[in-house]
């Protein structure tokens, strides 16, 4: 037989094995390398503290962030990290929330959302950081202040983003419910917002380390706990390596959240066969 | 026979930004059930306006069209109306696709379920019921999305070009697939195409559309004797001569 069936091949074919290993090799590989950089960035580091290459007032080593570690976990870091936890997500929240909310409305009217572009793309542009004091004077130096300036970074991009998508929706898709009769509100649910699942999931990405921003730039302006207290605190203080620390478990932190939309994004999406 | 659809006196005037654009004006035929009225005309002469007026997507600007006796002023359950593309939805499997339509409606009851079920198994999708539409050849999306309209259980099907997405050998056995489930299942069906032996492959009689602002030019029947079926009628002796004359009709329309 010169063209055998596709079932008359043995289970995987030599090339098929070759190609698959191949790819396993390389995925490896770029693991082993991100996993490198990083063992060998830390190891440099260090080298370069001990031999006196760099400051170490200034930019701190990983033995000392080490032992600032071990010092704060007996000083409250657990309350910094949980504080700006609580602020961080809080913002997040009410940022996913609210801009979703928003971007459907202005999906919805499309009188609405003309008349609200040019703010929004004044708003975009702004330095919302720059409206930091008077937040404060608004809602009070505190948590409040913080979460609303998360909010505030936060906010417009997800609308923006949220809008651009719901806006892209294939327009023949909709024709289709619409064939069959279907209400706006019909079309949002069963087309528009299905259709939108990666748009939804990649402005939650964005979002999160907006909100980080926007919680650690809140801190830096009004707060007495909070990683980015220990930031401006351990600047002031000339303890560097409090700094540094802070902004190395900021990076863990920022990392996992990412990772958990990341993960929640393809159970979602496995739900909806994409 | 007794008539289905009832065209009377249509006409459509739309409203762009560098003025008004005659659609089509004074249009009136009938369609009698069971009978498949193909729809050619110049390409931009508004048949797909046309056939969104039928379906009561756009109110016409003047005249009005009835389905069994009463007149469209909205979208209908009557009717079924199917696209270009087949717009099915990559996030929901073949079955959910195909329930969309009676989702919509709100007419997700269990023996309309069982239809689209039946629909399926007959037309030999049944398997892929649990497939997604990308896991699909487009003869088979094409199928798919033509069970959607039909599970709503419409008593007359617009078709508006709605092959035309697909590759020509595709074509021709899905041309071949919808006749004779469309045959089967005794659905009136209105096509509007622009592929002239299409039109006369599947048509009983051609609705003839002159240029913008169109209107009736002819409407004309189609003998093909009993038993047809689509890609056999293209080597029928009559076949040729139909075409010229549809042609000849098209194209002094252009040249005038």
């Amino acid at each position: 037989m010169r063209h055998p069936e596709p079932a008359a091949w043995p289970a995987v074919s030599r090339q098929r094995a070759l190609y698959l290993r191949r790819r396993r090799r390389r995925a490896c590989l770029i693991h082993t390398c991100q996993i490198g950089f990083l063992v060998l960035f830390f190891a440099q580091w260090e080298l370069s503290a001990r031999l006196g290459w760099i400051d170490s007032f200034i930019l701190s080593q990983p033995s000392r962030i080490l032992a600032t570690l071990r010092n704060l976990s007996q000083n409250h870091l657990l309350t910094h990290v949980g504080v700006t936890l609580y602020e961080t997500l809080t913002g997040f929240v009410l940022g996913v929330l609210l801009g979703a909310g928003i971007a459907v409305v202005l999906w919805w009217s499309s009188f609405v959302s003309r008349v609200a572009e040019p703010y929004l793309v004044v708003l975009n542009s702004l330095p919302k950081i720059a409206l930091g004091p008077v937040i404060i004077l608004l809602v009070g130096a505190g948590a409040k202040a913080i979460i609303f300036m998360a909010l505030a970074i936060s906010l417009i991009v997800t609308v923006l983003e949220m809008l651009a998508g719901f806006r892209a929706t294939d327009p023949e898709s909709i024709r289709m419910a619409r064939t069959f009769g279907a209400t706006k509100r019909q079309i949002f649910l069963k087309i528009v917002l299905p259709a939108n699942i990666n748009t939804l999931f990649n402005s939650l990405k964005i979002n999160i380390g907006l909100s980080l921003v926007g919680v650690i730039a809140g801190e830096f302006l009004v707060s007495k706990a909070g990683l980015g207290y220990l930031i401006v605190y351990g600047g002031q203080v000339f303890q560097l390596d409090l700094v540094m620390t802070s902004v190395l478990i900021l990076s863990v932190m920022a990392a996992l959240m990412y990772e958990s939309v990341a993960v929640l994004q393809k159970l979602v999406s496995r739900r909806f066969g994409g | 026979m007794e008539e289905i659809l009832r065209v009377e006196d249509v006409s459509h005037t739309y409203q762009a930004e560098n003025g008004e654009v005659n659609a089509f004006e004074h249009i009136s035929f009938t369609v009698r059930r069971g009978e498949f009225l193909s729809i050619v005309g110049p390409s931009g002469c508004g048949k797909s306006t046309l056939l969104s007026v039928i379906a009561g997507l756009i109110p016409p600007s003047g005249g009005r069209v009835l389905v069994d006796g009463a007149v469209i002023t909205g979208v209908s359950p009557h009717i079924g109306y199917m696209l270009q593309r087949d717009n099915l939805l990559e996030w929901r499997t073949i079955l959910n696709n195909v329930l969309f339509g009676l989702e919509i409606r709100r007419a997700k009851t269990p023996q309309n379920i069982e239809r689209a079920e039946r629909l399926l198994k007959t037309y030999g999708l049944y398997d892929f019921r649990n497939k997604y539409p990308r896991q699909l050849s487009g003869g088979m999306r094409q199928r798919a999305a033509l069970i959607r309209t039909l599970a709503t259980g419409p008593d007359l099907l617009l078709l508006d070009e709605a092959f035309s997405a697909l590759d020509y050998q595709t074509r021709l056995t899905v041309t071949d697939d919808v006749y004779r489930i469309l045959k089967r299942e005794r659905v009136t069906t209105l096509m509007v195409t622009h592929d002239i032996p299409e039109s006369i492959s599947m048509g009983d009689r051609v609705l003839i559309l002159s240029a913008r602002p169109a209107r009736v030019r002819e409407l004309l029947s189609l003998d093909f004797g009993p038993g047809r079926a689509p890609l056999a009628c293209r080597t029928h002796p009559r076949f040729g001569a139909y075409f010229d004359h549809i042609w000849k009709e098209l194209s002094t329309d252009e040249t005038s």
